[in-house]
């Protein structure tokens, strides 16, 4: 139908001959339905590592106490609290992959969506654990619920930022994962309806009874719909509050009103370069050229360049904020922050974050796999350090400075670090071999309109305007799963 | 009397499904359901379904989950044990926001989501009333009942005719209890 073909401009979001609905159900779900590779082997013991030792670092914190971390009198607040926000931040991503493109009809969501979402609730899983850990007395953990006096404890402080930050992550978790279920039903229906045996049992009791009528479907594009709704400003919400833990106390370097826009770009900025870490991996271990192509990553670094570019101007803001105040310790905070003990910090945080993410401005380089995918990583410790130098940097030389002091983290903190990530690739790792890796559903819908063999067959078909079909084959060249020997003919 | 219960029309195409419905529709067979492997657009008006009214549950949680929370927060910071914090107002109305704004959401989002579960009988465990195994791979499925709807016949011809790959007659409405 000529109604569904879209603009011949536009870049396919699918590419590959011959492909078919069926297809896309085998290759998607090929991991799935096979004994895992090699590849997947050796990642996974990998990962499994790192968990046992956060495993065994967290039981350590849980016998011994927080006192076995770095903390001190002045640095009361540091590692573990810079690896919670670092896991929240990426976390963001997944939303906005998934909530924010669904409302700005951005069709290239749909093959990216249901991985990113997995990592938002792998990463907020990793953060609560760091908010579980720095209670010290984790079995009281139901003293931040409003319980009445009888429980121990007076009302909670609802004037607190921490008793907010409660509420918004244990929304956002719980909201994410509705959204993320809801839109794996059609999903585990398609693997129930293939597997026999246990197999099949198990993913019929996970698929709730779905049969694709079209009631349900309805109701299931009604929900999706508004979730994506809610979910924006709930994403917003999330790191604009992570920020309040800060912004609402009246340390210099933490006590300003950019905080939360700050942070939800940083937030943004960061969960893209870890989906854009995972995915490029997954691509090519899985074989998903054809679904998530150089249009994806290209289009995911420029979202990396923009969120960078924000958060290089929040920085110059603060910078300038500081200088303009007139306040001498907020002009020391960032002063010291070059010329302190910890300027190698600073210089990761503004070197990674800033200046490595402006060479995104060129096409050869965010059509680069290896390059972006060093880039990624790049992003990945630098707003780990952005972080380390607001929260350290900022508490280790405040007003007194009789009680200015050095942060070290001890063998402790650093194995819960690393051992999360380990527990994150772990969670990660099995998602990808139990549940589809791609929204099969929603990538199917864009078969017939914006795949590269739609495009060539309305070229083949003529009737376009030839500048337009040359610009289409211009943007082509770029793509790593696309032949195009094939369009010299047409 | 034939022991067929169902009569599916398998398309591996959703336009030529659509197509298939309205030569149907033309001649005067009622559709009892269609399954397929995506959502279709359209098809809701086609069939004369009407909108879905999610949404107003939707608002109606939200706005309970909001005035709960508030509720709340009022009870214990202003009526119950207010506590002099520097002077300051007890009910301090900006702090009340972000509790607001997240129970409103929370409850927006279970709220809506349990009544889709429930409204399409949805949960955990429920035997799945599948007819083709293949409607939630590549095929779309327009499933008429066939009680009453005679000649049988005639109805596989229109199928074929809008362009099925493949007409069943099913003597088990649903293929799935085994």
């Amino acid at each position: 139908m000529a109604s569904h073909s879209e603009s011949i401009i536009r870049e396919p979001l699918i590419t590959g001959k011959n492909i078919t609905y069926a297809q896309i159900t085998n290759d998607v779900l090929f991991p799935v339905e096979n004994k895992p590779n090699k590849a997947w082997w050796i990642g996974f013991i990998a990962a499994s590592m790192g968990a046992t030792l956060w495993l065994f670092a967290m039981s350590w914190t849980f016998w011994y106490g927080v006192g076995e971390w770095g903390l001190n009198k002045t640095v009361g607040w540091a590692w573990d609290i810079t690896s919670f926000v670092w896991w929240v931040g990426i976390g963001h991503a997944g939303t906005l992959i998934s909530a924010v493109l669904l409302l700005f009809r951005q069709n290239w969501r749909n093959s990216i969506n249901r991985s990113a979402e997995a990592m938002t609730i792998f990463a907020v899983i990793c953060a609560a654990t760091y908010i579980f850990g720095h209670m010290g007395r984790t079995w009281l953990a139901y003293w931040t619920l409003p319980l009445p006096n009888q429980y121990g404890s007076l009302w909670v402080n609802w004037n607190s930022a921490l008793m907010m930050d409660v509420f918004a992550i244990s929304t956002y978790f719980s909201v994410s994962l509705v959204f993320w279920y809801t839109g794996l039903l059609p999903d585990i229906s398609a693997i129930r309806d293939r597997a026999t045996g246990l197999r099949q049992k198990i993913y019929s009791v996970l698929s709730f009874g779905w049969t694709g009528s079209v009631k349900t479907w309805q109701r299931f594009e009604t929900v999706s719909l508004i979730l994506a709704g809610i979910s924006t400003p709930l994403v917003l919400s999330v790191h604009t509050i992570v920020s309040f833990d800060f912004a609402t106390s009246l340390e210099p370097g933490w006590h300003t009103t950019i905080f939360p826009p700050y942070f939800v770009a940083g937030a943004i900025f960061s969960g893209f370069a870890m989906v854009q870490t995972l995915l490029l991996v997954v691509r090519k271990v899985l074989g998903l050229e054809n679904y998530i192509t150089m249009f994806h990553i290209e289009s995911m670094n420029k979202i990396i360049l923009v969120t960078g570019s924000i958060v290089g101007v929040a920085y110059i803001t603060e910078f300038f904020i500081a200088w303009y105040s007139g306040s001498e310790y907020e002009q020391y905070t960032f002063l010291n922050r070059f010329i302190g003990p910890y300027w190698w910090a600073a210089c990761m945080m503004y070197g990674c974050n800033v200046l490595m993410t402006q060479l995104m401005w060129f096409k050869s380089i965010r059509t680069s796999i290896p390059i972006a995918w060093g880039l990624s990583i790049v992003v990945n410790i630098g707003m780990w350090f952005e972080r380390f130098v607001i929260i350290v940097v900022s508490l280790h030389r405040d007003y007194l400075p009789s009680s200015w002091a050095m942060f070290y983290p001890t063998w402790v903190d650093v194995s819960i670090f690393i051992g999360s990530i380990g527990l994150f690739f772990t969670m990660f790792l099995l998602f990808l071999r139990v549940l589809p890796s791609v929204a099969i559903a929603e990538v199917k819908l864009l078969l017939k309109s914006s795949s590269e063999q739609a495009k060539k067959k309305l070229i083949e078909e003529g009737h376009l305007d030839p500048d337009q079909v040359a610009y289409y084959k211009e943007s082509l060249t770029k793509f790593d799963s696309v032949e195009l020997a094939d369009y010299d003919k047409v | 009397m034939s022991s067929t219960k169902m009569i599916l029309g398998l398309f591996d195409d959703p336009d030529e499904m659509m197509h298939g419905i309205e030569k149907l529709q033309k001649n005067s067979v009622p559709i009892y359901d269609v399954y397929t492997p995506m959502p279709i657009h359209g098809i809701e008006d086609k069939l004369g379904i009407k909108e879905s009214r999610l949404g107003y549950a939707a608002f109606c949680f939200g706005c309970l989950g909001g005035s709960v929370i508030f509720s709340i927060v009022y009870y214990t910071l202003v009526h119950d044990w207010p506590m002099n914090i520097g002077g300051k107002p007890h009910f301090a109305m900006p702090n009340f926001v972000p509790f607001t704004f997240e129970w409103t959401i929370l409850w927006t989002a279970f709220g809506m989501v349990f009544t889709f579960f429930y409204a399409t009988h949805l949960f955990p465990g429920r035997t799945p009333r599948v007819m083709d195994l293949r409607a939630t791979d590549d095929r779309f499925v327009i499933a008429i009942d066939a009680k009453g709807n005679i000649p049988h016949d005639d109805i596989t011809r229109i199928l074929q005719e809008a362009g099925a790959v493949e007409v069943k007659h099913n003597d088990r409405k649903y293929v799935s209890y085994e």
